[in-house]
C-alpha cells in the first residue's frame, strides 16, 4: 500500500498531539502529498483566513513512495495559506527529511492553532511532543539544526528549521531542511514562525514497507532508473552542472530576464553559470564547485556543493563560510544574479549560503532587491533609503548587504522582507514587480518562451516555473520541441505539463525525473507500491483534480481571472536583444483558449460540468 | 573466485540508495536505519564516504564471539552471523575496529554485511559505481589504471634517451 496509513495532528494552542488514520477516499483521488494535502487544507480552513493568523493551517506531507528506493523518492512538501499570495501555496522540498518522516511511520503532519511560546516538534517513531524552543528563537537555521543534534545526541536526527527572517515576518521566508534543501517558496517559512513553531526534528526506524507488488516494484524502479541514467539531461547534465546547465542556454535563446526584466539577456551570464562554477579561481585554482550531491534516494544527484573564495569581501573575517555548503541551483543564480546585473560568482554564492542560513526565498529576494535597483536608479529611492550605500544594478555590495540586511532584519533589510509587490508599493511603483499573484517570476521571459507566461499567470500559488514546466518542450525539446516565440498551441501544452507535474508531486518523487519520465514511467512505480489501478490516465487525472482544488481554494481566497495576468512590462515592453526581439509576451491571446480547455467559465471559474467530471465536491 | 566490496568514495553522491537495497534484502523494507551499508556526509568538506564491513581475514568479531555465531562462508569469503545461535551481548561490536557490526533492537541479534550471499545488493543499487564488487586479488586495480594512465612514456623515453 506503501502509504503509512496515518498522519500526526498537532494542535499548537492546547499542544495536544492526536493520530489519525489516512482518509481513504481522499488518498484514491488525491494520490498524496500535493494533493492530499491540499484537499485536508481546503476542507480545514477558509480559504478567506489570514495566512499569518491561528485560524491558518499547515501541512507536511509526504507522497507515497516517499521512503521508497523509487529514484529521487525523497521528497515532502509544506502546504498552507501563503503570505506571499494570499493563495494556495505548496513549496516541494528534497533532502532526507521526508522519507525520515515516513520511516518514522506518518504520512503527513497538520499543525494548527499558535502556540504560546516557542516550541518544535520532536517525533522519534510514534512519540512525538512539543518542547521548548526558547533557547533557539531568535536564531538561524543553522544554529538550530547544530543546537538540536547536540541537545538529542542523535547525528542521524532529520530537521527542518525556520530562521530570524520567518520569525521576524519576512513575507517569503521558508523552511529550511538538511541545511540546504528548501520549501522555499510562498512564505511557508513566516507562518510556521507565526505558529511559534521553530523546527520539525525526526528521528524514524520503522522503514517504508507495505509495498503491493514488491516484485513488481523492484522491476519498474530498476527499469526507471535505467531511463533516467541513458538520459542525456538526467544522466549527463544535471549530475555535472545541476539545474545551472540552463544559464547559457536560456540567455542565448533570449530569455534570461536581467535588470528587473528590462532585458532578455545578461552580458555577465557565462560568469555565474554552470560551466563558470567548474573552472578554478585565480586566487587558490579551486573551483566554486567541490562535488554534486544527492537528495534521498536521487539518482540523479543535481545538488552543488560549493565554496566561496577565501578572500572575497563576503567572507572577508567570516571563517563560518570558508568551508562548504548548498551551491547555486539556476533559479537563485538567476535571480541573484542576472535579474540584479551581478556577475560575482563568489557574491552569489554567499548569499546563496545566507538564504539557506537563515531560510528565505532567493527568488523573492533577488527580484525584490532587482525592484530596489531599478527604483533606485529611477531616483525613487535614495542611498539614505539603502543603507548609505550605492543601490545600482551589478552592484555585489548592495546585494550582499542586502541579504544580511533582511537575515537581521535591518534598516533597508525590513522594506526588502515585505518582497516586490508590497516594496513597490510602498514607494508608489507598483508596475516595476514582477510578479504574478504576489508571487515573483522565476528564471525564464515570457517574452522569449510564450508557454511559460501562461503558466506563469495561470499557477495557483503565483509565478512559478515548477507548476507546468513547459521549458522541456519549448527549448530541451522534451517529450518534443515546440517554437518557444509562438502562442499557437501552448493552452494545450500548459494544462497538460500542469496536470503531469500535479502528479508528480503528490506521488513522493522530484519532478526532474520529468526530464526523462512520462506518466507512462510513473505510473508503473505507483501501481507496484500502491496497488488499485494506477494507470497514466488516472495519474493524469488526479493532477487535473488538484488544479482545480487549488483553484477553488483561491476563487474562495479572493482570487479573479484579473489575477490570471503578467506585469505590464511584459505585455507592452518588447525584447530588444535576441531571437525574441520585438516580441511581447501574448498571454491575453492564450488566456481565452486555456479556460475552455480547463473547462472553466469566461470568468475563469470552473464550470458545475468539470466540478462534476473531476467529482469535486 | 572469493570477491571484495571496494568503495570509491569519490563517486559517491550520498543519495542513500545503497542502505535502501541493503536493508530491503535483509529486512524486507526500505530503512536506512536498519542497514548494513552507511553513507558519512562530511558537509564542510562536501565528502560522502559510504562505509561497511570489509570482511576481515582474521575478523575480531568471530574471535570475540562467545558462542560462535560467526562463521565464515568459505564461497564469499564474508563472515556471517547465525541468527539462531546469537544472544545479542554485543561483545564483537565492542571488539570490532571498524564499528562495522552493530545491534539490532528490533531482532535482539547483531547485524553486519554478508555481501548478500555473493551478490550485493549495494553494488547494483550504487547508480555512480561508488561501490564495486571485484576479484579480492585486484581491490586495487582502479587505483593502478588510474596511476598508469597519468605515467608519462614520452618523458621517460627522452630520459632514456638522454
Amino acid at each position: 500500500m506503501s502509504w503509512a496509513g496515518k498522519l500526526l495532528r498537532v494542535n499548537l494552542t492546547t499542544a495536544e498531539i492526536t493520530t489519525e488514520s489516512l482518509n481513504e477516499e481522499w488518498k484514491n483521488d488525491y494520490l498524496g502529498s500535493r494533493g492530499l494535502a491540499s484537499k485536508y487544507l481546503s476542507e480545514e480552513i477558509d480559504p478567506a483566513c489570514d495566512p499569518l493568523s491561528a485560524e491558518n493551517k499547515m501541512i507536511m506531507a509526504t507522497g507515497p513512495l516517499t521512503g521508497t528506493s523509487a529514484a529521487t523518492a525523497g521528497r515532502y512538501v509544506v502546504v498552507t495559506k501563503g503570505p506571499l499570495t494570499n493563495c494556495i501555496a505548496c513549496s516541494n522540498s528534497g533532502g532526507f527529511i521526508g522519507a525520515e518522516m515516513k520511516n518514522a511511520g506518518w504520512d503527513m503532519v497538520i499543525f494548527e492553532g499558535k502556540s504560546p511560546k516557542p516550541v518544535y516538534l520532536y517525533v522519534e517513531n510514534d512519540k512525538a511532543e512539543l518542547l521548548d524552543a526558547d533557547e533557539i528563537w531568535g536564531t538561524s537555521v543553522w544554529n538550530t539544526d547544530e543546537w538540536l543534534h547536540n541537545k538529542h545526541q542523535d547525528p542521524l536526527l532529520r530537521i527542518a528549521a525556520v530562521g530570524r527572517p520567518a520569525e521576524n515576518g519576512c513575507f517569503y521566508a521558508g523552511i529550511v531542511n538538511d541545511l540546504h534543501r528548501a520549501a522555499g517558496r510562498s512564505g511557508v517559512g513566516s507562518v510556521m514562525a507565526s505558529k511559534n513553531l521553530k523546527a520539525v526534528a525526526i528521528r524514524g526506524t520503522k522503514g517504508v514497507g507495505n509495498i503491493s507488488d514488491p516484485e513488481g516494484f523492484m522491476k519498474a524502479v530498476n527499469e526507471g532508473k535505467a531511463v533516467l541514467a541513458e538520459n542525456p539531461v538526467t544522466g549527463q547534465g544535471l549530475p555535472a552542472y545541476g539545474t545551472q546547465v540552463l544559464m547559457n542556454v536560456i540567455n542565448e535563446i533570449g530569455a534570461l530576464p536581467a535588470h528587473n526584466m528590462k532585458d532578455v539577456q545578461f552580458d555577465g551570464a557565462h560568469a555565474i553559470s554552470g560551466e563558470a562554477m567548474h573552472e578554478p579561481r585565480k586566487s587558490d585554482g579551486k573551483p566554486n564547485l567541490t562535488t554534486n550531491a544527492a537528495c534521498f534516494g536521487c539518482t540523479i544527484a543535481c545538488g552543488r556543493i560549493s565554496t566561496i573564495d577565501q578572500g572575497h569581501f563576503s567572507v572577508e573575517n567570516k571563517s563560518q563560510y570558508w568551508g562548504n555548503s548548498g551551491g547555486l541551483e539556476y533559479e537563485a543564480a538567476w535571480a541573484l544574479g542576472a535579474d540584479n546585473g551581478v556577475d560575482d560568482l563568489d557574491a552569489l554564492t554567499y548569499v546563496n549560503f545566507i538564504c539557506n542560513e537563515e531560510g528565505f526565498d532567493p527568488i523573492t529576494f533577488g527580484a525584490t532587491v532587482a525592484a530596489a535597483m531599478e527604483m533606485y536608479e529611477d531616483g525613487v529611492l535614495t542611498k539614505e533609503q539603502t543603507g548609505g550605500i550605492e543601490f545600482n544594478f551589478g552592484s555585489a555590495l548592495a546585494l550582499t548587504k542586502a541579504a544580511d540586511w533582511v537575515a537581521a532584519n535591518e534598516g533597508f533589510g525590513v522594506d526588502l522582507a515585505l518582497g516586490s509587490k508590497r516594496l513597490c508599493e510602498k514607494y508608489g511603483r507598483p508596475e516595476l514587480s514582477m510578479t504574478v499573484k504576489g508571487q515573483e517570476f522565476p528564471a525564464y521571459d515570457p517574452r522569449g518562451i510564450q508557454g511559460i507566461g501562461l503558466n506563469y499567470a495561470t499557477s495557483n500559488r503565483g509565478a512559478c516555473h515548477v507548476r507546468g514546466y513547459t521549458v522541456a518542450s519549448e527549448v530541451l525539446g522534451i517529450p518534443e520541441k515546440t517554437d518557444p516565440l509562438t502562442a499557437e498551441g501552448k493552452p494545450g501544452l500548459v494544462k497538460a505539463f500542469q496536470d503531469a507535474t500535479g502528479a508528480v508531486d503528490s506521488s513522493g518523487i522530484c519532478l526532474f525525473t520529468t526530464f526523462a519520465w512520462s506518466l507512462d514511467n510513473i505510473a508503473p512505480q505507483v501501481e507496484a507500491a500502491c496497488g488499485g489501478g494506477w494507470t497514466a490516465e488516472r495519474l493524469a487525472e488526479v493532477g487535473e483534480r488538484i488544479w482545480n482544488l487549488e483553484r477553488e481554494f483561491n476563487l474562495k481566497a479572493g482570487i479573479t481571472s484579473a489575477d490570471d495576468t503578467l506585469p505590464a512590462r511584459l505585455r507592452t515592453e518588447a525584447a530588444k536583444t535576441g531571437p525574441a526581439k520585438g516580441l511581447v509576451s501574448k498571454v491575453e491571446e492564450m488566456m481565452p483558449e486555456y479556460y475552455e480547455l480547463r473547462g472553466w467559465s469566461t470568468d475563469g471559474v470552473p464550470t458545475e460540468e468539470t466540478r462534476k467530471k473531476l467529482g469535486l465536491s | 573466485m572469493e570477491k571484495s566490496l571496494v568503495i570509491n568514495p569519490d563517486k559517491c553522491t550520498g543519495c542513500l540508495q545503497c542502505e535502501l537495497a541493503c536493508s530491503y534484502e535483509n529486512e524486507g523494507v526500505f530503512n536506512p536505519s536498519k542497514s548494513r551499508i552507511k553513507v558519512f556526509t562530511f558537509h564542510q568538506e562536501g565528502r560522502f564516504v559510504p562505509y561497511t564491513c570489509t570482511q576481515c581475514s582474521e575478523a575480531w568479531c568471530q574471535q570475540a564471539c562467545p558462542v560462535d555465531a560467526i562463521s565464515l562462508n568459505p564461497v564469499t569469503g564474508a563472515k556471517e552471523v547465525n541468527e539462531s545461535s546469537c544472544v545479542g551481548c554485543k561483545v564483537c561490536t565492542i571488539s570490532c575496529p571498524f564499528g562495522t557490526i552493530n545491534y539490532n533492537q528490533s531482532s535482539g541479534k547483531v547485524i553486519k554485511c554478508d555481501l548478500c550471499g555473493g551478490n550485493p545488493k549495494c553494488v547494483e543499487a550504487c547508480p555512480t559505481q561508488a561501490i564495486t564488487y571485484v576479484d579480492a586479488d585486484q581491490t586495487g586495480l582502479d587505483k593502478m589504471r588510474q596511476w598508469a594512465t597519468e605515467t608519462d612514456n614520452s618523458s621517460s623515453t627522452n630520459t632514456a634517451n638522454a
